[in-house]
């Protein structure tokens, strides 16, 4: 049992910061590293990524996106709820060196992991430089505390409505045709993680990628979360989550996030009927 | 034989009532219901009482078989589980899953000529009876010792060497990653074979016992070995060997190909069979091929056709007498209508629009012996046929699972990543720390594992009182 004991919903309407107390997982966790949490007795296991580490308060931090029914049943809890199991800290922490310029490439959930992560890189010495991606200006997320750990933030959004129109590879290509960079790290969607490592493929540029596939126990016991890379077959519960992204097979790990689609709108349906006060707006 | 012997003897085995095949492989009720009382003295009646009892050779724990059966034939139920128990901590499950005729039954005297005495299923018997009308005995628990040990992994081995501790006394503290403690017998072993409520009995008397179960506890990840050095006086690791391995054909990253540890864990532990009032989902399809001969080969094929597959098979390299599988569960399987491709082996999975559509076998010639003295399968030029299926599970072994050896660098391993102990103690290359069931042994049986966490018990509880003297020894008077 994990307590809540700070909740903050950070962009209208669906995603929520959670603080949450865990002292010895927060004494041993490492940026770039994530947990698995079941909310109830009939729940799921879902992985989280974690998004702040704060080991003299014994405690860690969550951004969830609410997506489907665990993630929409957690963003119902409030501050002093606990969560009946967290997990972590699993997978290997990111790898942080000195290099020089690092750029950090984050869209949707993906923003949560990448605070440690440039804080750490920011304190190893580096440049470190943040692109992050949103379909329009209110629904960019974590430009303040990303703005604490990068000397330059750069904001895109699909439909021009805050920093530069497009994509977040719109924004890195021009960054690299102008400027070297020794570490492109991307986290987000499998698309834009895989368009991210296109970009950078002609540059040469070392890139690497959080991967997300679905995951159940995160301890290497089950091979749900198998991923190609470099032909070889990796868990990314515990060979991961981060690999080359240029090694990675997308495709395969596209399709098979999506193995269960059918199943996860029937179940989330099921507990919209049950929640409808929730959805009135939308129906 | 003498004539006066063998003229009581009852050559047939009595019937062990079991669900009917067409109704139960749409279920997941118990199979097998157990003998009643009657059943079970009659049965104990057919027991020679040998002399020299061989079953008891073939038991990996030395259960006392002749002595029990006894028991249960002068109808002294509560009497003859104490005397499975001062051995076997799990009767209960080990009567439910052990290869008995591979054991036990297998070295049965009477078995030489008739059907061997069904051990496995008075062992069970006089657990259950227990379990339903036992007068809770309270165990007598030796006074606190001050020591602590922590036990890594919930499995068989690690729940018989916590109890085992606990016993004498010494505080015990269980780290299980998982959820659940349990171990296979609760991520893996369905239902339909081992109720999930006898572990949980066994569990809550290691709760009674003041035995502290700390779940969701990774260690390597949450805490390091070297901490729960610094914290407790030893430690016994009981990780088991539970990392899927595949076959490294094509196909294989398909939507549609699970692991047995998956399609299991989703079933078992996760409860996907009541999807969606649970919320992990499960693909069944109509057609399912498990790859693998063992268990959990058997486990994976029926749970398949209890989540509803019209047709669901075995894919298995060799033929029907080396199946590795309990014969028990080979003939529950059957029965139920699994199809079973022997001598064929997978040479890839055909995919369509990334989900699995089929599987392309060879069928396999069995000439010569291999290394482990069975025979060796080669594949038959030119017979290459594909067989159509939704969902492909692979249930070809396990390995050792690396997440707790390789943050745990003085440990010592085997080449195969198994960790290395002695046989009789289970002691490792770190002092105070042993290690036991199938990390140790590859993977093996609920009965093994049980009987290496009761040896690394023992050798625990001499290596701490040793810790106690050795100070006052040296110590003036
Ligand atoms: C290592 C790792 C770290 C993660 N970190 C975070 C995080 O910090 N914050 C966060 O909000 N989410 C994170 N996720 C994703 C999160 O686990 C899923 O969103 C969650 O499992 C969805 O559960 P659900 O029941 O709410 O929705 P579901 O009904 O299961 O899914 C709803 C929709 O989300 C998609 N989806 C489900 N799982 C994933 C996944 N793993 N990756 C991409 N899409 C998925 C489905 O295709 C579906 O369209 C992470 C995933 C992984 C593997
Ligand atoms: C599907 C299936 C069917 C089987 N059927 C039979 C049968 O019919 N008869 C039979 O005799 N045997 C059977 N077996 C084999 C038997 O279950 C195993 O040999 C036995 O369970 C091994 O026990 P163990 O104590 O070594 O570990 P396990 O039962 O494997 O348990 C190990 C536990 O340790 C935990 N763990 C792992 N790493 C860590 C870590 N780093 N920190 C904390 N915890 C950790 C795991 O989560 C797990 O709970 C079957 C196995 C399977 C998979
Ligand atoms: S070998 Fe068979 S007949 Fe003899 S004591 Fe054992 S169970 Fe009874
Ligand atoms: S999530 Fe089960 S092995 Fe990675």
């Amino acid at each position: 049992m994990a307590k809540i004991i700070e909740k903050r919903l950070i962009r209208l309407p669906d995603v929520f910061y959670f603080k949450v107390q865990a002292p010895r997982l927060s004494a041993r966790a490492r940026p770039g590293q994530f947990v698995v949490i079941r909310l109830h007795e009939k729940g799921e296991r879902i992985p989280l990524s974690l998004a702040d580490i704060n080991p003299e308060e014994g405690t860690i931090s969550l951004i969830v996106m609410a997506v489907g029914k665990t993630t929409y049943e957690m963003s119902l809890l409030k501050e002093g709820d606990e969560i009946l199991d967290l997990c972590g800290p699993l997978g290997k922490p990111t790898e942080i060196e000195k290099v020089g310029r690092v750029v950090l490439v984050g869209g949707g959930f993906g923003v949560a992991p990448l605070y440690p992560i440039g804080r750490e890189f920011k304190a190893a010495g580096n440049e470190v430089i943040t692109i992050l991606g949103a379909r329009s200006a209110d629904l960019v997320i974590y430009e303040r505390e990303m703005n604490l750990v990068s000397d330059r933030v750069i904001i895109t959004t699909n439909d021009g409505s805050r920093g530069v129109k497009g994509l977040v590879t719109d924004a890195l290509q021009g960054l690299l045709s102008s400027e070297a960079a020794e570490l492109v790290m991307a986290v987000g969607p499998g698309v834009m993680m895989k368009a991210v490592a296109e970009t950078t493929r002609a540059y040469g540029v070392k890139t690497v990628v959080s991967l997300n596939p679905l995951m159940i126990d995160g301890t290497g016991m089950c091979g749900g979360c198998r991923v190609l890379v470099g032909g070889k077959t990796k868990f990314a519960c515990i060979d991961g989550p981060e690999f080359d992204g240029h090694q990675v097979n997308w495709d395969s790990l596209l399709c098979r996030q999506r193995m269960y689609v059918h199943e996860e709108r029937l179940a989330f349906e099921e507990w919209k009927k049950r929640h409808a006060h929730m959805f009135v707006q939308e129906d | 034989m003498d004539k006066h012997r063998s003229e009581r003897i009852m050559p047939e085995r009595t019937p062990i009532p079991e669900q009917d095949p067409l109704v139960r492989r749409r279920n997941f009720e118990e199979v097998s219901l157990g003998y009643n009382p009657e059943q079970a003295v009659r049965e104990a009646q057919r027991c020679l009482q040998c002399k020299k009892p061989l079953c008891i050779d073939g038991c990996p724990v030395h259960v006392p078989i002749p002595k029990f059966i006894a028991l249960i034939k002068e109808g002294n139920f509560q009497q003859a589980l104490s005397e499975i128990k001062r051995v076997n901590l799990l009767p209960g499950v080990c009567g439910r899953v052990c290869p008995q005729e591979r054991q036990c039954e297998g070295r049965c005297t009477l078995g030489k000529r008739h059907q061997p005495v069904a051990i496995g299923a008075l062992e069970r018997f006089a657990a259950d009876w227990d379990m339903k009308h036992g007068v809770n005995g309270s165990v007598k628990q030796l006074s606190a010792t001050g020591k602590r040990v922590a036990i890594i992994g919930s499995g068989p081995s690690g729940l018989t060497c916590a109890y085992d501790l606990a016993m004498l006394g010494h505080s015990v503290v269980i780290f299980e990653a998982l959820h659940e403690p349990g171990g296979v017998l609760v991520y893996g072993i369905p239902e339909f074979r081992l109720p999930k409520s006898i572990v949980q009995q066994e569990i809550d008397t290691l709760r009674e016992m003041g035995v502290e179960i700390i779940t969701n506890a990774v260690v390597g990840k949450l805490i390091t070995m070297e901490e729960i050095l610094r914290e407790f006086d030893a430690c016994f690791i009981g990780t088991g060997a539970g990392f899927p391995r595949f076959m490294g054909i094509e196909g294989e990253e398909l939507c549609g190909v699970y692991s047995a540890n998956e399609f299991l864990t989703r079933a078992n532990l996760m409860r996907a069979y009541n999807f969606p009032e649970y919320d992990t989902p499960i693909k069944v399809g109509d057609r399912v091929a498990v790859v693998g001969g063992g268990n959990v080969a058997m486990d994976a094929v029926r749970t398949a056709l209890r989540l509803g597959a019209e047709e669901a098979m075995i894919i298995y390299r060799r033929s029907m007498s080396e199946l590795p599988a309990r014969v028990e569960e080979v003939r529950h399987a059957r029965e139920e209508g699994v199809r079973f491709e022997l001598c064929t082996n997978p040479v890839r999975i055909i995919g369509e629009d990334g989900w699995v559509a089929g599987i392309e076998c060879v069928r396999m010639n069995l000439c010569g012996i291999d290394e482990t003295g069975r025979k060796r399968p080669e594949p038959i030029p030119g017979s290459e046929f594909v067989i159509e299926v939704d969902i492909v599970i692979m249930a070809i072994g396990t390995g050792a699972n690396p997440v707790l050896t390789e943050n745990t660098e003085e440990l010592r391993l085997n080449s195969r990543g198994y960790i290395i102990a002695d046989e009789e103690t289970g002691r490792t290359s770190i002092e105070g720390v042993f290690a036991g069931g199938d990390i140790v042994t590859g993977s093996a049986t609920v009965i093994s594992a049980m009987g290496t966490g009761r040896k690394a018990a023992k050798a625990i509880h001499e290596y701490l009182q040793s810790k106690k003297r050795r100070p006052s020894i040296s110590a003036p008077a």
